[in-house]
């Protein structure tokens, strides 16, 4: 990813003649993603959308949805940008090794980080029977379990992009700011912080789309409960197994949700700077 | 992304270029490879099928779409039939009964579908997608799951309504979700779980991890835990029954073999090793 590079001003234009060999898979490659969608626009029950839409469990999941992603992403922020910059940033040995484990969940099958959260966090899990015994708290099976499932996969997305703006950036102005008196943590406040905002608001996003998505490790982790547990992605599923109709329906509100975000945000933050 | 990078970067980029097309090459051979060793396969399965034809006698491979509870039995019973039939070969996809079923009706090369429920066999069979009448082949009865040595003490269905107790359930979209809401309403009871899981074997794995006291599940799988849970029978597990049932496929690719395994399923051998497994007699 070279997100974080810095940019010229402005797109660039299309050179006069696109070589075939190129324009032929890239258009390819655009209808293999964009076909299934709009074959869920075509399959979709217009007609009994309207009620499909209108009740309560359907609400009920899109705001636990919006809820959680947005708790998880807040969660990433605070605990991912600063491992970004301690990645970016910090000399220590093992570093290739700690992005490594960072990225990992991004590459993981999310069942299986469902499934690692259980054995660490969960009732029976390593530290999950100490906050059991000493706090009485137990986190699967509950809206924060979401919250963390949903973190525990979407972070990864927020470190890289802001790994990456941060090895952008130039540290020479951090530097400056040190020399000239300020603290290393008033110059990250100060100085590291407004010039990697763009590759931080982009992390945000992705991660929160990622989020908004999350299937397998909630369903493990945190179970399907309606109204605490159960995400959009969750009752997709459910409903595809009774009622094709409706998971088609649910899945064009998630489907509108996410590019309503993603193109809603991208122009304000990640065509900046 | 790459695009707007500056040109101080392309010196950079080279050795990553390098990278990048050995692991192309990489995936494109190991694609090669893979489609070789399919395409391999299925000649040799089609070959095997066409002299199997000409002779009567079942050969080549048997794909068989089996519900997720059947996969120790019925694994079992693929290698009694590669025994008594030389030179065939029972191939299985074990999965959720409505996913299997969906697959089958958007056109996957299957020969035999064997469900949980007769609800799955019926999105098949009103697909056309079956050959003759789906057959009933065992029932399958719902049993607590508990952890070992039952440490909460539950005997009945209505236990499970105590206060403090962590259950887990299927979702009522799926057979045995469906079927413990048929035993609950038959008791009149009101249960609300922890979690609605989204199949049987999810329902079980939250007993297994004790990260529930106790969850509804199929005899069968309480069976096939082995000692990791213990099971409790309750009476009211008669009113929610499932039937199983198995179809030979209408494009299967080996229909002879197909019968031959169906009718293995339904012999006296095959029911002795249903019945071993928890499966009731239809």
């Amino acid at each position: 990813m070279d997100g974080g590079s810095r940019r010229r001003s402005g797109t660039p234009r299309f050179r006069a003649g696109v070589p075939l060999p190129l324009l032929l898979p890239a258009l390819g490659g655009l209808v293999f993603l964009v076909l299934p969608l709009v074959a869920l626009l075509v399959r979709a029950p217009w007609r009994s959308l309207p009620d499909q839409l209108t009740s309560v469990a359907v609400w009920q999941a899109l705001r636990l949805s919006l809820i959680t992603a947005t708790a998880a992403t807040a969660v990433a922020l605070v605990l991912g940008v600063p491992l970004a910059w301690l990645l970016a940033r910090a000399r220590f040995p093992g570093r290739r090794l700690v992005r490594a484990l960072v990225t990992l969940p991004l590459v993981l099958p999310p069942v299986v980080g469902g499934v690692a959260l259980l054995l660490a966090l969960g009732r029976n899990g390593i530290v999950g029977r100490w906050l059991d015994s000493a706090f009485g708290i137990t986190l699967p099976f509950t809206t924060m379990g979401v919250v963390i499932a949903e973190a525990f996969v979407a972070m990864p997305f927020l470190v890289i992009s802001v790994e990456g703006t941060l090895r952008a950036a130039d540290p020479r102005y951090e530097e400056a700011a040190t020399t000239l008196g300020a603290s290393r943590f008033t110059a990250f406040r100060r100085v590291t912080l407004p010039m990697v905002a763009p590759g931080v608001a982009a992390g945000a996003v992705l991660a929160w789309a990622r989020a908004l998505g999350e299937f397998g490790a909630t369903i493990t982790f945190a179970g399907n409960f309606p109204g605490r547990t159960q995400t959009m992605p969750l009752s997709v599923y459910l409903a595809l197994q009774s009622d094709p109709a409706a998971a088609i329906a649910l899945s064009l509100v998630l489907l509108a949700v996410s590019i309503a975000v993603l193109a809603g945000l991208r122009d304000r933050w990640m065509a900046a700077s | 992304m790459t695009t707007r990078s500056v040109s101080g970067s392309r010196l950079r980029a080279r050795p990553r270029v390098r990278w990048a097309y050995r692991a192309v090459g990489g995936f494109a051979l190991a694609a090669m490879a893979l489609t070789a060793c399919s395409s391999g396969d299925s000649d040799d399965s089609s070959q095997k099928s066409d002299s199997g034809s000409s002779s009567k006698k079942p050969s080549g491979t048997v794909t068989v779409f089996a519900a997720a509870s059947l996969k120790e039995s019925f694994t079992a019973l693929g290698k009694t039939f590669e025994k008594e039939h030389p030179g065939t070969k029972v191939s299985f996809n074990f999965g959720g009964s409505d996913a299997l079923a969906a697959s089958i009706t958007s056109g996957a090369p299957a020969d035999v579908f064997a469900a949980a429920s007769p609800k799955t066999m019926k999105t098949v069979t009103d697909a056309k997608a079956a050959k003759g009448t789906p057959a009933t082949f065992v029932r399958n009865q719902l049993e607590i799951a508990t952890l070992p040595g039952n440490p909460k003490k539950i005997a009945t269905l209505k236990d499970l309504t105590r206060s403090g107790l962590k259950v887990a359930l299927c979702a009522k979209e799926v057979p045995c979700g469906s079927a413990a809401q048929k035993a609950l309403d038959a008791s009149k009871l009101k249960l609300t779980p922890v979690s609605y899981e989204q199949d049987v074997k999810g329902a079980l794995t939250k007993v297994q991890l004790k990260e529930v006291d106790a969850s509804v599940v199929y005899k069968t799988d309480v069976k096939a835990a082995g000692g990791k849970v213990a099971g409790v029978e309750f009476p009211e597990s008669k009113q929610a029954i499932n039937d199983y049932p198995i179809a030979l496929l209408k494009n299967a690719p080996n229909a002879e073999a197909a019968t031959a395994f169906i009718d293995l399923v339904k012999s006296a051998q095959g029911q002795k090793v249903l019945g071993e497994a928890g499966f009731l007699k239809p």
